[in-house]
């Protein structure tokens, strides 16, 4: 809703008189007054179109009536109104009684097999509004069924109501027109486009809102009833727009998650990865018991005691640092910083387990720590400015906001970046075309007003100077600035202090004041002075001999930066694994201790927004211990206590330190680098992380994994023609350390650039490649 | 308070002024009376007698008399339970375990989409109140009549499928195998489907 006071509008439903603003529709103004008119094709979110015409209602406008029933989900209030529906007119019951008589004409009933038996508006509707029996004798229209409308999403089309609920969400909320209603009459049914492959992110939500079981999850089909089901309010762990979640478990096994309702962060949508992708946490290979390596060099089981001891001695016997991916909760990601100045004496921690830069952190702690620019900003922004940050692959439901804003107003979106988007062309964004790694020039050269709003993602980082001329930018126009990360748990990670040069709250390691602050609230002498190493840096340190020990938790070091050397620096350091499951860390640690899973503990995220997303363990009766639990333990066993034995405790700790209200870090900008030279056949990488790709969390998935996108190398047409590449040819992308052979896809680039999936099938290009950004790579074709 | 506790005098718990009648005792039955007396268990004794030398001898039960479930087959075989769980909604003792999964061509256990993969009945909860047997919407849930249903350990009284399903009769094939060539699931309730079709292997057969 605006702010903007609009005009009232008192209209009489039912004898009952209602005030409500211009323009809400008659079925809403219902609502107000606690009248649940029946309805199926009607949806908030959704733009009316009066469909199924089970909301028939008598209405009459100062003494007119209308000679019909009228469609209330089309109507819009009007002065003079009077409103009877089924509640009072015979007339708008006997016309209610008779669409839900003609919808079920052809339903088959097959409620005993369908999954929306228990929760469906058809079932709960024809029992309220409908009457026992059918007139029809003939014989129902069957389809053949269920049709794959997608490798996850299947549609049962003789159950479908024609509510154009899918076919409206797919075109008006994700802009991916996949289904829509073919034929007319009595064989009218959905159908999706022949040509056109089915490559929705959103499609999961056409199945949450069907109101009729017509679209069903391939994952979930079958396997419960709404009551064997508990659900737990949770918080989506996949990436940093902070989706309200759902999570139904049957039995200790989450069986499916919905989106949850949150009108300011994701509406009532969110993406087919937050939805889809749980299956990770009961995948067979989960770590149970802990595991210490013995003399011979095995990995062999362990008690907790026996375990925890020789973590313990390990960590106390050498320097140590923490590398803690950026996926552990806020309560978590402090339990690593306070374990890593408390129990290890060090400020050498960092959460960014991806590429990275020292801008990048000193850009964290003087603008990121604490901003709240919000999604409310993108709503009233004049125009927004993407930098690194390719919204529908790292963070849906940003764009799914800034989609609304561009239906809805024509929002202006500028994307800078080397290679054109899906998401650039839906929102019809200004595509600032520059070389990979020469962000900084078209940045600085951006008209912004003090009402626009800087999106910059996590990439930004990989090209020099790039972070410094988005901060310059935002000074000089006043532009909102927001930094969105892909993982979901870096905005708290920064809060929470697990990187080098922060404390929790923001505080600055280099103020004497700030570490005080600390220092008395952890009861400790003091807190090191000195700025903490980078993940880089650690890496290099290990090498050096510098740092004998890690904790490592939730990290992946094939992401890192260079990854083969945070392999053998694993391997020569005293490593202390927190893991869900086995990883490239546990086959090189020394002690292995699982930890739980999201949905097996509670916490919370910080979304992109700084706002907390808490939830509480789904699985509530499992075993397994929190990161912060067992930190503490290790601690204990240190003989040094961190008094931070629960979650709760955690909270209030964190709740007691407040925000930082001292002066911020500084901030050394960073100036460009100058572009490469290039000889004929070679060429500047390019590159992101689609939404379903490898990530480890979206194993065991295999439904999902069906519609990620196509694994493509994008050259420009220019460099297309010099090589003599048409589309489907295979192009090799190649550099000292490898090479990935992929078909080639001739798309709007820049002439410098090649551009491949960052971490999808037969592209893993830091595991390949070694570089992912601004690197030089020879494309030949193969 | 303190000084209204005095201990009770027995006056005061009115055991005097019960009053005490004589009862006349009846007089002796005599030879004649003991005889009648007798004469009851004397011509019982020439009775057919109405107790069962159980477990030795099984007296049937009534027809309708509700025992242990059956999850019963269609002719050829194939199983009619859908695993559609309206048993366990209706239970009211909360004793039915059900998880369906989807039918495929390799393995089909019912005809249509759907079959109950996990089928527990807990007989230390049921009440055999035979709600269960009215909510299935394909016969595929009856009542025996057997009754023999105890043992010593709580496990062993939770049946499973396996331990529920009837037996294959006369023309039936053990799932999984196909559904009778050209017939629908619609043919299977109808009853148009008499046996397991020639073609069928029907090692099943007893």
């Amino acid at each position: 809703m605006s702010t903007e006071v609009s005009e009232m509008i008192t209209v009489v439903i039912d004898g009952f008189e209602v005030s409500v603003p211009k323009g809400t529709l008659v079925i809403r103004a219902a609502e107000q007054l606690g009248i649940q008119i029946p309805r199926f094709c009607d949806h908030p979110l959704l733009d009316p179109v009066g469909a199924c015409r089970q909301c028939l209602v008598d209405i009459e406008i100062n003494g007119r009536a209308f000679p019909k029933p009228q469609a209330s989900c089309t109507i819009p209030v009007e002065p003079g109104m009077i409103v009877k529906t089924q509640l009072t007119s015979p007339v708008a019951e006997k016309a209610q009684r008779g669409v839900m008589e003609l919808l079920l004409v052809n339903h088959p009933l097959d409620c005993p097999v369908c999954d929306k038996g228990g929760e469906c508006p058809l079932q709960n509707q024809a029992m309220s509004n409908g009457q026992g029996s059918s007139r029809f004798e003939g014989v129902k229209r069957t389809f053949e069924k269920p049709i794959n409308i997608s490798s996850q999403v299947l549609l049962d089309r003789e159950r479908c109501v024609l509510c154009a609920r899918c076919t409206r969400f797919s075109e008006q909320i994700a802009s991916d027109p996949f289904i829509t209603l073919n034929e007319r009459g009595a064989l009218q049914q959905v159908g999706i486009y022949e040509n056109q492959p089915f490559e929705s992110y959103f499609s999961g939500n056409t199945v949450q809102i069907c109101p009729v079981g017509a679209l069903t999850g391939a994952a979930y089909r079958f396997r419960a009833r709404p009551f064997d089901l508990v659900s737990t309010p949770s918080a989506c762990e996949h990436c940093a727009s902070g989706c309200d979640m759902r999570t139904d478990v049957r039995r200790g096994k989450t069986l499916r998650r919905l989106a949850g309702e949150d009108a300011s962060v994701n509406e009532e949508w969110n993406c087919d990865k937050g939805r889809w992708a749980f299956k990770y946490v009961t995948a067979i290979d989960r770590l149970k018991v802990p595991m210490i390596r013995n003399a011979s060099g095995e990995l062999v089981e362990a008690s907790w005691p026996e375990a925890l001891a020789v973590a313990a001695e390990g960590l106390k016997s050498a320097k140590a640092a923490v590398l803690v991916g950026g996926r552990a909760t806020v309560e978590d990601a402090y339990g690593y910083s306070k374990f890593a100045r408390v129990a290890l004496g060090t400020n050498d921690i960092d959460f960014r387990s991806r590429l990275s830069s020292d801008e990048e952190r000193e850009f964290i702690a003087s603008r990121v720590v604490g901003s709240s620019t919000t999604y409310r900003d993108i709503d009233k922004a004049d125009q927004v400015l993407l930098v690194g940050f390719e919204p529908e692959e790292e963070s849906p439901i940003v764009f799914l906001r800034i989609n609304k804003q561009f239906r809805k107003r024509a929002l202006k979106v500028v994307s800078i970046g080397s290679k054109e988007s899906i998401a650039v062309e839906k929102l019809k964004a200004e595509f600032v075309k520059v070389a990979p790694g020469q962000e900084a020039a078209a940045i600085a050269s951006q008209k912004l007003t003090d009402k626009s709003v800087i999106l910059v993602g996590e990439r930004a980082a990989e090209s020099a100077g790039a972070l410094s001329a988005v901060a310059a930018l935002a000074d000089s126009t006043g532009a909102k600035l927001a930094w969105i990360p892909r993982r979901a748990g870096e905005r708290g990670a920064i809060e929470a202090g697990a990187i080098g040069n922060l404390l929790p709250g923001g505080r600055p390691v280099t103020d004497a004041a700030a570490r005080v602050d600390i220092a008395t609230v952890w009861n400790t002498d003091s807190i090191p002075a000195e700025v903490g190493r980078s993940t880089s840096q650690i890496i290099d340190a290990v090498h050096a001999g510098q740092i004998g020990a890690l904790v490592v938790g939730g990290v992946d070091p094939l992401d890192c930066d260079n990854s083969q050397a945070a392999l053998s620096a694993m391997e020569k350091a005293f490593v202390v694994s927190l893991e869900i499951a086995p990883s490239a860390v546990t086959a090189r640690a020394n002690v292995v201790l699982p930890v739980a899973a999201v949905t097996e503990k509670s916490g919370s995220f910080l979304n992109w927004e700084g706002r907390a997303r808490s939830f509480d363990a789904a699985v509530a009766d499992s075993l397994n211990r929190s990161d912060l639990r067992i930190l503490s333990m290790i601690a204990d066993e240190m003989g040094i206590s961190l008094n931070l034995g629960t979650v709760t405790a955690a909270a209030k700790e964190i709740a007691s330190l407040g925000a930082w209200d001292g002066a911020r870090a500084t901030f050394n900008k960073v100036s460009a680098q100058a572009q490469p030279a290039l000889n004929g056949d070679q060429a500047l990488i390019t590159s992101w992380r689609r939404l379903l790709d490898l990530g480890t969390l979206q194993e065991g998935e295999e439904h999902l994994a069906g519609t990620a996108r196509r694994t493509v190398a994008v050259i420009s047409p220019k460099r297309a023609q010099s090589m003599g590449v048409v589309d489907g040819d295979q192009l090799k992308i190649s550099t000292a350390q490898g090479s990935v052979t992929l078909s080639a896809l001739v798309e709007n680039i820049h002439d410098d650039a090649v551009w491949a999936p960052r971490n999808s099938r037969g592209s893993q290009l830091l595991v390949n490649l070694g570089v992912a950004h601004g690197a030089v790579v020879t494309v030949v074709k193969a | 308070m303190a000084e209204n506790l005095e201990p009770l005098k027995p006056k005061d718990l009115g055991i005097n002024d019960v009053e005490f009648y004589e009862v006349e005792q009846t007089p002796s039955v005599g030879f004649l009376g003991h005889m009648k007396g007798f004469w009851v268990t004397f011509s019982t004794m020439f009775k057919k007698p109405l107790t069962v030398e159980y477990p030795e001898v099984k007296a049937p039960t009534e027809e309708r008399f509700h025992g242990r479930h059956q999850l019963n087959r269609h002719p050829d075989g194939l199983e009619k339970c859908i695993g559609c769980e309206l048993c366990a909604w209706a239970c009211p003792a909360d004793a039915i375990y059900v998880e369906g999964e989807s039918n495929t061509e390799e393995n089909r256990m019912s005809p249509g989409e759907r079959y109950g993969k996990v089928y527990q009945i807990n007989y230390l909860r049921c009440v055999f109140c035979g709600l269960c047997i009215e909510a299935c919407p394909t016969r595929a849930l009856t009542m025996t009549n057997e009754y023999e249903l105890a043992d010593d350990t709580r496990a062993k009284l939770i049946f499973e499928k396996q331990d529920l399903l009837a037996p294959l009769r006369q023309g039936m094939l053990m799932p999984p195998h196909p559904m009778y060539p050209d017939m629908t699931d619609t043919n299977y309730y109808n009853g148009d489907v008499k046996g397991a079709h020639p073609s069928q292997a029907t090692d099943g057969q007893p």
